[in-house]
């Protein structure tokens, strides 16, 4: 599993990569977290940071920031796939 | 209904004589904060709703099939209700861009986001009344309008950095969609957000207010800096400009300053220059745009909102 944090690094952003880092370690599961600051890589997902994307695929983006639940729920049905 | 019950929690709670100034002061303060907080939550979920069919993409596609001038008048309003946080502001740029969304176009869009939203508007209008609220908003998304437009005429594309043509979004770039139960959870927690961002800073508008209301005499400030005073508006401006600050953060700074006398032109102009301009915004562009054409973009915008602040004082 791939999982990436993107964000230029602002509060949000930090906040978004704590949250999905907290969720992956409640979750026991052993995978690296990206943090994606490079504009244009950002670019390819999405316009609005934070963005969170799972196995190439664009999960969330924007603020408000998605709840620890949501974040779990969707690392969940990736790892089942 | 909302009277009677800061009424009934002056006299009888806190056991104030009525008439007295203190007394005065906090009914003045209870009645107005129930009223500000409820007004805010309820425009502020219905805002989000909305907000929630806008999605930057969603504006983007809009955007790409206007020409100019409607795409400016499209894209101010749009970035009333388009959701974005100020780190966002270069990847939106760069992805209006490349969509085919005119310099201009997008200009707008940049300025209206920060200065036109909905906090300032129930800020304005439970602190000032309905007119001045309308006043602000509608001369708001005139600047932005006017502002992009000119720019756009100027064909200033040369100053834009090189490297935001080269990039390219990707192919699987879609919205994510949300069902209507999505959308209220949404606007639930962001309404939850904003006010646990901004409810300190409207205490202490409101604190300011109750507390001058009583005791500072009026007009302290009107000599030096009133409507007779040609100088207060580009003072105020230029004050304004280099600060940063929300909607919510400036008001309290809008509101004591009203109070003590300064003409609501002035103050408006103030609380615009603060609110759309400023250093960080600035340092955050740069990354896409070159010092003459941020420049540019500054000198417009603040000519166009001392303008609007002598209009201001004209007319109110």
């Amino acid at each position: 599993m791939e999982i990436k944090v993107l964000g230029p690094g602002c509060p949000n952003c930090k906040k978004m990569e704590e949250l999905v880092k907290k969720t992956v370690k409640e979750l026991n599961l052993d995978v690296k977290i990206d943090k994606v600051s490079d504009i244009p890589e950002i670019m390819k997902y999405t316009m609005t940071t934070p963005g969170f994307v799972v196995n190439r695929k664009l999960k969330h983006s924007g603020m408000p920031l998605p709840s620890i639940e949501r974040v779990k729920k969707i690392i969940k049905e990736e790892v089942e796939l | 209904m909302l009277k009677k019950l800061s009424e009934h929690i002056t006299y009888s709670i806190f056991n104030l004589e009525q008439g007295s100034r203190l007394a005065d002061a906090l009914l003045f303060f209870i009645y107005d904060t129930i009223k500000i907080f409820l007004l805010l939550s309820i425009i502020i979920f219905i805002v989000s709703v909305i907000r929630s069919y806008f999605p930057p993409e969603r504006t983007r596609q809009i955007l790409s099939h206007k020409k100019e001038f409607m795409g400016n008048i499209f894209a101010a309003l749009l970035g009333v209700v388009t959701p974005f946080c100020s780190c966002s502001a270069v990847p939106l740029f760069i992805g209006f861009v490349e969509a085919g969304i005119p310099l201009g176009v997008t200009i707008s869009f940049l300025i209206a986001s920060p200065m036109v939203n909905e906090v300032a508007v129930v800020l304005l209008w439970g602190l000032f009344g309905w007119k001045v609220t309308l006043i602000y908003m509608s001369t708001g998304l005139f600047i932005s309008i006017t502002g992009g437009f000119i720019i756009g005429r100027l064909k200033l594309e040369k100053w834009i950095e090189e490297y935001v043509y080269q990039i390219h979004m990707g192919q699987g770039q879609e919205i994510i969609k949300k069902t209507l139960r999505e959308k209220v959870q949404y606007a639930k927690v962001n309404t939850k957000n904003i006010l646990k961002r901004i409810w300190l800073f409207i205490i202490i508008a409101i604190g300011i207010g109750g507390f001058i209301h009583g005791y500072v005499p009026e007009n302290f400030l009107t000599e030096y800096a009133g409507p007779q005073n040609p100088f207060a508006v580009p003072v105020a401006v230029a004050l304004g400009v280099p600060l940063y600050s929300s909607a919510a953060g400036v008001i309290p700074i809008v509101y004591a300053l009203v109070e003590k006398g300064l003409s609501i032109g002035t103050v408006l102009a103030f609380m615009m220059a603060v609110t759309a301009l400023s250093l960080p915004e600035m340092i955050i562009l740069r990354k896409v745009l070159k010092v003459p054409m941020l420049g540019v973009f500054t000198g417009i915008i603040t000519v166009s909102i001392i303008t609007v602040g002598y209009l201001f004082n004209i007319i109110l």
